[in-house]
């Protein structure tokens, strides 16, 4: 529970955060710590230099810009999951917020930062994926933007590379018909704690068949992922129950599942198709 | 009675300290020069250590020294009570027997360059077989611990097989047996285990401050162990974050920061990290076996028999092998049966099990109520009426297992009961929701529990304290000063880790002395000045050092009424005190304050002839017997059986122990209790892989429960005062543990018995709920 000792920068400008992160190998930020400061008490993680962007302005606020919600890099877990923009827009993304961690974890730890950490069984990377977020990452030499869907490579690997900074989450604003929800099993049952399956859906209903769907699965497999196969048997239905059973069925195609302490490879299958029910439901019922 | 203080919620007065952050715990004292040990653990749960090279981590900057084996050897292994088995070298020696086990220590200037340190100490290991799985360690196919002979190192037996066997052959009679795991568990005190050695050459003597329950215990062995008499050895236990049982040892790491600090002739603390803390301390539980119930089809139980396995880990430590011995006391619950109890005690290669809240009572209750509900199943007769047919109903009572208990109540206790939880109407909503497809279940359970360990009589069965140094029965004692300014101070010689001794003492003196709950400050856990005394642990304190304390009250009292009858010219019988002082039965206006007697007191020129002086009395209590508190809880589950997840929808639970000082120190003993054995029930497992690697060992992975994963209890108590001490108390520290687990599980099973389900072992994760549902390999 005694770290190796390390630098600790406290940047109050993104410039001076990303001119640092360049200039020193091994660099690593630090938004709320709280997977980052467990790792390295532990030391199962021992950087060199800590970045800490947290006295950096303006990364801390939820707007609405053109065809998109911003979520800037020090917003709260808490701030996200009462955000009224976020419960219009991003539904799904609210409730994975609300259901993370408990209050301390929520006031400390940021939602771009569970992003970048991309544990396998983190809720908002699921929401992320379902409602087709942007990621936008920032280095000294410019800007660019990763499909969510793109951003979860493997366990605690993003596609960061060792220089960027996440800025910004962007959620496409919804239109007229679309929906999103989440719904999971945590570890310690009900809704606490990380999830042992996990499913956020977004649907768009036009004239009573849905148009347009996608699913984000976490906690099953080695990283948050889209199930394609899912949304796709979803699309053309009008949504009625046997569709949502038989879309659900589908959930894990092209996800290797994999068993841990909370769950057999069966069991998280089961799981996975259970969620995907509930939350097509809450989904399509809103 | 005088003041009408007992009985009484009074605020906590330990609270204002710990509320603002100011309590005192041992790793807050700082002393100068002060270094830090940390230590080398086995990453192996069997391995011969070839060599240890600690060199790279001698040449670090700030490194003071590096100890192993051959630097402690001749202070002998770990002293135990019950030596039953292998003892622990102070740091493994040849082999590590559990990963965790301490290899070296280091000592450095602080925490950071310790474990740097620990860090670069290469310890060359050559990985041997382990055994963690119980039934396979019971059939010796692999020794773990090659200082044993066999695994299986001692058996506890009572009751009668041929009683069991003439059961069986009973016309008619109805036979239910269902093999359980009371799973392994990981005591999770919210403080970690921290000790601060200061040995000073110049008066030759050993301070340490630690965060024990045995104060008294721990500077009998630091004396043994060292050599030093009890005049230069001086254990101080601050504030401590919590217990369990788990701080109810002498444990290594006491004795080598003692070692270390005569060694270097400074100051050294050790604190243990909540990593550390998973497999440097205690284990509690860790059972598996089969309970029958053998019975008629009406519901009376002609016979009850377990065959169980229990978990002692690599080494034998204070009551390792003694905590079966405490279930075997209470086996046949609150029942009027027969019995034939047989419980092995066999090592494995995993961390020492000892005292967990309730230790070996909880394991024996669950095993013996989970029966019970399984039987009461199979002849179709509702658990509650089954439990009623066949209660003790005459005080005191001989139990099967050759016990004495002392008072009891059982029918009216579980008729409130299910009162309070409206238990008929709970049936037919339970009913209703099944029709609505939601799968509600009712579980119950009753317990007896033994406890105010006192009876010098016990000494003889185990539980003796010789082998640290101390006296060998548990008596307990309690010295009562009143000062010149009229106030009073309480020493005793427990050593509380949240129990609100200092609340729950000082309303027994104010009652007796009528001396205000804020003008008395009650004193422990410094064996410089408390009266000799054994600590705090299983539900003792108050039935015998509290009793103690009211005798030392009483003699106190009476010579201030002798004082003050001679001080007002009346007759001692005459004397009444309240509110601060004494006066005289109907002259309320001829009153002495306590400030006034106390002068008088100290100057014995004022006294009567032939009174000594001073104002303070001693008294050592030794009960006739253990107190035999009891109780039934009642707890209703949701379980969502498309995903095995179970919420505890309700909780009632109605306890008994005896008369009540606090009510609402008792009420969060039992919300505690009630936690842990919840948490037993639906969260808790230290989980070992087949090589012995701890795979539970943080708290990511290892669930303690909060506020959040519980519902608000509901609690109601009956009362059946004992005689076998002065006040009528019993103990409550452990009752809420021993009841809980099984009503959980009970619950649960009732919820789910439609599907098919008979049993299902805990902790009840979703997973296992599921696969227990769907057949899936459960
Ligand atoms: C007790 C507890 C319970 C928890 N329960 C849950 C749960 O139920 N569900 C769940 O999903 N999570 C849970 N978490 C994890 C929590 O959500 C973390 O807060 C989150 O994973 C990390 O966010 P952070 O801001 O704290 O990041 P930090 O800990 O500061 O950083 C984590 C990692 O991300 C990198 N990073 C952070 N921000 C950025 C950025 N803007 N750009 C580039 N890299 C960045 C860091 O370098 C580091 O590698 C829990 C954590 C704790 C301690």
């Amino acid at each position: 529970m005694f770290s190796r000792q390390f630098e600790y920068l406290a940047p109050t400008s993104l410039d001076d955060a990303l001119s640092a992160l360049a200039s020193t190998p091994g660099a690593k930020i630090m938004s709320g710590g709280q997977s980052l400061i467990p790792l390295m008490k532990l030391r199962l993680f021992s950087p060199g230099t800590v970045v800490d962007i947290g006295r950096i302005d303006g990364l801390g606020d939820i707007v609405e810009r053109d065809d998109h919600i911003s979520i800037g890099a020090l917003v709260r877990h808490n701030q996200t999951a009462s955000d009224p923009l976020v419960a219009e827009h991003a539904t799904a993304l609210g409730q994975a917020a609300a259901w993370t961690g408990d209050h301390q974890v929520r006031n400390r730890g940021t939602t771009c930062g569970a992003m970048a950490h991309a544990d396998i069984a983190a809720d908002q990377p699921a929401a992320a994926i379902a409602l087709g977020a942007t990621m936008v990452a920032r280095s000294s030499s410019g800007e660019r933007e990763i499909p969510a869907q793109e951003f979860f490579v493997d366990a605690l690997t993003s596609a960061l590379s060792d220089d960027e900074i996440l800025v910004e989450l962007r959620v496409p604003t919804s239109t007229n018909g679309s929906t999103s929800a989440y719904d999971k099993l945590g570890r310690r049952g009900g809704h606490t704690d990380y999830a042992v399956a996990g499913v956020a859906v977004w649907v768009q209903v036009t004239d009573g068949s849905v148009s347009d769907a996608r699913i984000g699965v976490t906690g099953v497999g080695t990283r948050p992922s889209l199930a394609e196969a899912a949304a796709s048997a979803l699309i053309g239905t009008d949504g009625n129950d046997e569709a949502i059973t038989d879309a659900a069925a589908l959930v894990t195609d092209g996800i290797t599942v994999i068993e841990d302490l909370y769950g057999s490879v069966e069991y998280k299958t089961h799981l996975a198709k259970v969620f995907t029910e509930r939350a097509l439901r809450q989904a399509l019922a809103g | 009675m005088t003041a009408n203080v007992i009985g009484k919620a009074i605020r906590r007065k330990e609270d204002p300290a710990l509320i603002q952050g100011k309590g005192l715990y041992t790793d807050d004292m700082k002393m100068a020069g002060m270094l830090h040990a940390a230590f080398v653990r086995s990453p192996f749960g069997k391995a011969r250590i070839l060599g240890i090279d600690a060199s790279r981590a001698t040449e670090l900057e700030g490194v003071h020294a590096v100890y192993t084996a051959e630097d402690v050897r001749q202070l002998g292994p770990l002293l135990a009570q019950v030596a039953i088995g292998a003892l622990r070298p102070l740091l493994a020696d040849g082999t590590v027997n559990h990963v965790g086990e301490a290899v070296a220590m280091v000592v450095a200037t602080d925490r950071y360059v310790a474990q740097d340190a620990v860090d670069a100490v290469d310890v060359d290991y050559e990985p041997l077989e382990a055994v963690v799985d119980l039934e396979d360690a019971a059939s010796d196919r692999t020794i773990a611990n090659d200082t044993n002979a066999s695994n299986v190192i001692h058996v506890w037996e009572v009751g009668d097989a041929d009683a069991v066997a003439a059961a069986r052959a009973t016309d008619g009679a109805v036979e239910v047996s269902v093999k359980m795991i009371n799973q392994r568990l990981i005591p999770t005190a919210i403080e970690p285990r921290s000790a601060l050695a200061d040995y000073n050459g110049g008066y030759g003597n050993m301070t340490l401050y630690s965060s024990s329950q045995i104060p008294h215990a721990v500077a009998g062995a630091l004396g043994k162990t060292f050599g030093l008499s009890s005049n230069n050895v001086r254990v101080i236990a601050p504030e401590v974050g919590g217990g369990f049982g788990a701080k109810l040892n002498y444990y290594s790491e006491e004795a080598l920061v003692t070692f270390a600090s005569r060694e270097l002739g400074s100051p050294v603390k050790w604190t243990e990290t909540r990593r550390e803390a998973s497999v440097a301390t205690i284990h509690g539980r860790g059972w598996v076996g089969t309970a029958t119930i053998v019975g008629t089809g009406e519901g009376k139980i002609l016979a009850y028999e377990l065959d169980a396995l229990s978990d002692m880990g690599a080494y034998t430590q204070n009551f390792t092998v003694a905590i079966p011995l405490l279930g075997q006391y209470v086996a046949p619950g609150q029942y009027d049966i027969p019995i034939h109890w047989k419980v092995q005690c066999v090592a494995t290669n995993a961390p020492t099990t000892d005292a967990y809240r309730g230790a070996g009572r909880p394991e024996a209750i669950f095993y013996l109520e989970r029966a019970i509900d399984a039987f009461a199943r199979e002849i179709g007769m509702d658990p509650a009426d089954v439990r009623k047919r066949n209660f003790f109903e005459e005080f005191p009572a001989t139990t099967a297992a050759g016990m004495l208990m002392d008072s009891g109540d059982y029918g009216a206790n579980l008729d409130k009961l299910l009162e309070l939880a409206d238990y008929q109407g709970l049936r037919r909503k339970q009913e209703e929701a099944r029709a609505e497809g939601r799968t509600i279940g009712i579980g119950l359970s009753t317990y007896v529990e033994v406890c105010g360990f006192g009876p010098s009589a016990l000494a003889e069965g185990g539980f003796s304290w010789a082998s640290y140094g101390l006296p060998a029965a548990f008596n307990g004692s309690g010295l009562v000063r009143v000062n010149p300014d009229g106030t009073a101070t309480v020493m005793i010689g427990t050593g509380p880790s949240g129990q609100g001794h200092e609340t729950t003492w000082a309303q027994i003196v104010s009652e007796a002395l009528g001396i205000a709950v804020e003008d008395i400050q009650v004193r422990h856990g410094d064996t410089r000045d408390s009266p000799m005394g054994i600590g705090t642990f299983g539900s003792r304190s108050l039935a015998v050092d509290g009793s103690a304390t009211s005798q030392a009250a009483e003699k106190v009292r009476e010579k201030a009424a002798r004082v003050a009858a001679h001080m007002m010219e009346a007759s001692p019988d005459d004397i009444e005190f309240a509110d601060g002082g004494a006066h005289v039965t109907g002259s309320p206006d001829k009153t002495v304050t306590w400030a006034e007697i106390a002068e008088v007191a100290y100057q014995p020129h004022r006294l009567p002839d032939g009174m000594e002086g001073g104002m303070e009395a001693n008294a050592v209590f030794s009960p006739a017997n253990a107190t035999w508190p009891f109780g039934s809880h009642l707890a209703v589950v949701d379980v969502d059986t498309t995903t095995g997840d179970v919420t505890l929808l309700e909780y009632f639970a109605m306890d008994d122990c005896g008369n009540v000082i606090n009510p609402m120190i008792v009420d969060g003993q039992v919300h505690g209790g009630l936690a842990q054995g919840i948490s037993q029930a639906l969260f808790e497992h230290a989980i070992f892989d087949e090589d012995g690697n701890l795979l539970t060992g943080s708290l990511l992975d290892y669930p303690i429960p909060t506020a959040g994963d519980l519902p608000s209890f509901t609690l109601d108590r009956t009362t059946t005062p004992t005689d076998v001490n002065p006040m009528g108390v019993k103990g409550i520290g452990e009752a809420g543990t021993i009841g809980s687990a099984q009503t959980v599980l009970n619950a649960v099973i009732d919820a789910v018995a439609h599907l098919g389900v008979t049993h299902i072992d805990m902790p009840l994760r979703p997973k296992r709920v599921w696969q227990a549902i769907h057949g899936n390999g459960a």
